[in-house]
């Protein structure tokens, strides 16, 4: 494993990110979009948006990650990138390092817009803007490394689209729980210990690191 | 374990059956009823839960064996990937199955239950109840995975990182939850504080007895439906590898020029 | 450098490959050609270690593939129909990335874009907006770079024009000389300087014909 691959491999998808602008000017537009439909579905009720904020914040994330989960499969798939790969000293572990950076920041980009949208819009006061970040940072590599295992999984399978979601929202949910009472702490919206549910999503995040660096040179095999 | 499960190899009648699992079948013929007489009618009322405490004896075996079921697959995915065998990654697939099964059987009877005793279909705060939904799903995903076209090996490959990734899940998921609403609604295992009546705990322990059999029973029968079907894919191997050469054949004893210049695939 | 014996190989249930016996030492360049569906793509995605065998034996660059096919394939250069190069992403980009992933210095990056012809106006241009030629010639500038030992090209002067086959064709002549082996599907043999090369034919997943052995090439003259 080496860390200059693994910066190349991200930096390498961020450009494509650029350069394409999926992520500006389809992705980032779709966050406003479920945040305006949230407003819609709770009836314009600023207080019950207030309350459910956070819950709301990080089901709007899962669903943008899912779309730069696919995404970033994509990439790969498109001219058999992903097996070209396998032809070179690269390690499997570099690789998934590469692909979870590249994920990593995309999903932190769109965070931030999704957050100041949601402060404007709902109404929301921060009261612990530190466990805000913190939070946000640790459950954002549980989903990016999570979502690069489980892409790899489902590529080159003709019903990615759909399997994707089933098989990862399930394995999110500590990362919906967690992340949602941290939030709800740091927003002083629910009695909760936010330092410990940022314990979890820690704990989350190192054993995703950890399995996908173990599992990704198996699954790319043979793809 | 292993030459039991694969006796339908020796027998070769195109059925699942055995000595065993007739054994086991006559069981659950014989078993169920009784089952059933005991719950409903030998056993008595339960103080606070009433007639309600009937449905436990199914709902506790079917929830403690789907576990089991679930660990049984994530144990036959750890030994695929280390012994790549066929035998593991099917267990594998046959446990999931019954386990997933099972574990519907678990939320139905639970919350059926749960509607008399705790006045509500469903709570969200108890941690056995979402952890369960979790898991459920999380195996769900699992089978939807095996039903991917594939080759068997690229398909057993993945199913056995998602169940091994699903099962190390549970305890996060079960973490949360805990910490989520830190409540549960259950009660802590009544066996031990030894106010049951004698014929509550024989009841209880037939149930899961019988539950217990009916694991194995459709354990062993899905195992060999699922062996026989990668048997059935495996057989076509060799036809195929007679046709294509008959192919190359074919092409050698016609005359050159079949192939144009600048042919292009 | 290859010695196939009675290789089989599925895709699936397919058998692409129904027994292919194969030898072909250093400094060889093999032409492959067969009716489509013969399991020439396949033969090369062996030979890559990027197919496991089901049957028979199979060593390339002195390792036995059965054992372990990981071990040589940052020494091979495969060809295919697809051979990941990313729209978004300039030819230079390209090149310049999988010589990051090879370890290839910045001046072999260059070399090999002008190598191949792509110097200049077309270095900046998005492979997506290249012509398919262009960007055959950028998959070529980015299997330059890797300087593998085993050169396994499938269909190397698809959507070439003349001088980009003559480049292709000098290429594979250096790259002989200078030791490495390759192997190339083709329906035209290579044969810049009028010799005609050893030519193996496939058809149903099996060598049925190679100039090597005195078999016939199919319609070669």
């Amino acid at each position: 494993m080496e860390f200059r691959d693994a910066w190349s491999i991200a930096r390498k998808d961020l450009r494509i990110e650029l350069r394409s602008r999926v992520l500006t000017n389809q992705i980032a537009p779709f966050t406003l979009l479920i945040v305006v439909l949230f407003g819609f579905a709770l009836d314009a009720d600023t207080q019950t948006l207030r309350d459910t904020g956070p819950g709301l914040f990080w089901v709007a994330v899962l669903l943008i990650a899912l779309l730069a989960i696919q995404r970033a499969v994509q990439i790969e798939d498109a001219d058999a990138a992903r097996e070209r790969t396998l032809l070179t000293p690269v390690s499997p572990s570099s690789v998934f390092l590469g692909k979870s950076i590249a994920l990593f920041i995309q999903l932190v980009a769109l965070e931030v817009l999704l957050f100041f949208v949601m402060l404007a819009l709902f109404n929301l006061s921060v009261g612990n803007p530190l466990l805000i970040c913190l939070s946000a940072l640790v459950a954002t590599i549980g989903v990016a490394t999570s979502g690069t295992l489980y892409g790899v999984i489902t590529a080159g399978v003709g019903v990615r689209e759909t399997l994707l979601p089933i098989l990862l929202l399930p394995v999110l949910a500590p990362i919906a729980i967690g992340a949602t009472r941290a939030f709800g702490d740091a927003f002083d919206r629910v009695d909760a210990d936010g330092w410990a549910w940022l314990g979890l999503l820690a704990v989350f995040a190192v054993v995703y690191t950890v399995l996908g660096m173990f599992a990704y040179g198996q699954l790319v095999e043979d793809t | 374990m292993k030459i039991k499960f694969m006796a339908i190899k020796e027998t070769q009648n195109n059925t699942t059956s055995s000595r065993i699992t007739r054994f086991l079948g006559s069981c659950l013929v014989l078993g169920v009823p009784a089952l059933i007489l005991f719950a409903f009618v030998f056993s008595p009322k339960d103080d606070t839960m009433e007639d309600a405490v009937r449905l436990l004896y199914i709902h506790v075996p079917v929830a403690i064996f789907s576990y089991i079921a679930f660990g049984i697959t994530a144990i036959g995915s750890i030994f695929y990937l280390w012994k790549r065998s066929r035998w593991w990654d099917t267990t594998a697939h046959a446990s999931a199955e019954i386990g997933v099964m099972f574990c519907a059987l678990t939320l139905i009877t639970g919350s059926i239950w749960g509607r008399p005793t705790w006045n509500t279909w469903w709570e969200w705060g108890d941690v056995r109840l979402v952890t369960t939904l979790v898991m459920f799903l999380m195996f769900i995903g699992y089978l939807a995975l095996r039903q991917v076209p594939a080759s068997p090996e690229v398909r057993a490959k993945r199913a056995a990182i998602v169940g091994i990734i699903g099962t190390i899940n549970i305890p996060i998921v079960n973490r949360s939850v805990e910490w989520w609403e830190n409540s549960t609604l259950h009660q802590q295992s009544s066996l031990t504080d030894g106010n049951l009546e004698d014929l509550t705990l024989f009841t209880w322990f037939l149930g899961t007895l019988i539950i217990g059999i009916a694991y194995l029973w459709l354990l062993i029968h899905r195992f060999r439906v699922g062996w026989l079907a990668t048997e059935y894919e495996a057989q076509g191997y060799g036809v195929a590898i007679e046709e294509r050469q008959a192919e190359a054949r074919a092409h050698n004893t016609e005359t050159s020029g079949h192939l144009e210049e600048g042919e292009v695939e | 450098m290859i010695d196939l014996r009675e290789a089989v190989v599925l895709l699936g249930q397919f058998p692409a490959l129904t027994g292919v016996t194969l030898k072909v030492s250093q400094g060889e360049i093999v032409t492959v050609r067969g009716p489509n569906g013969a399991g020439k793509s396949t033969l090369l995605r062996l030979c890559a270690g990027l197919l496991p065998i089901r049957e028979g034996f199979a060593t390339v660059l002195g390792q036995n593939l059965g054992e372990n096919r990981r071990i040589i394939r940052s020494n091979i250069g495969l060809l295919g129909h697809m051979s990941g190069l990313y729209e978004d992403l300039t030819a230079e980009e390209n090149v310049a990335f999988w010589g990051s992933m090879v370890r290839a210095t910045n001046h072999e990056v260059r070399e090999a874009i002008k190598f191949m012809g792509l110097n200049g106006r077309l270095s900046d241009v998005l492979v997506r907006q290249l012509s398919a030629g262009q960007r055959r010639r950028t998959s070529f500038a980015a299997l330059i770079v890797q300087r593998p030992s085993l050169w396994l090209l499938d269909e190397p002067h698809a959507a070439l024009d003349g001088e980009g086959r003559a480049l292709v064709d000098g290429l594979i002549e250096d790259a002989a000389k200078s030791g490495a082996t390759i192997l190339s599907v083709s329906h035209a043999p290579i044969e810049p300087d009028g010799r005609i090369r050893r030519v193996v034919t496939l058809a149903g997943g099996r060598i049925i014909g190679d100039t090597a052995n005195g078999g016939n090439s199919d319609g070669i003259s």
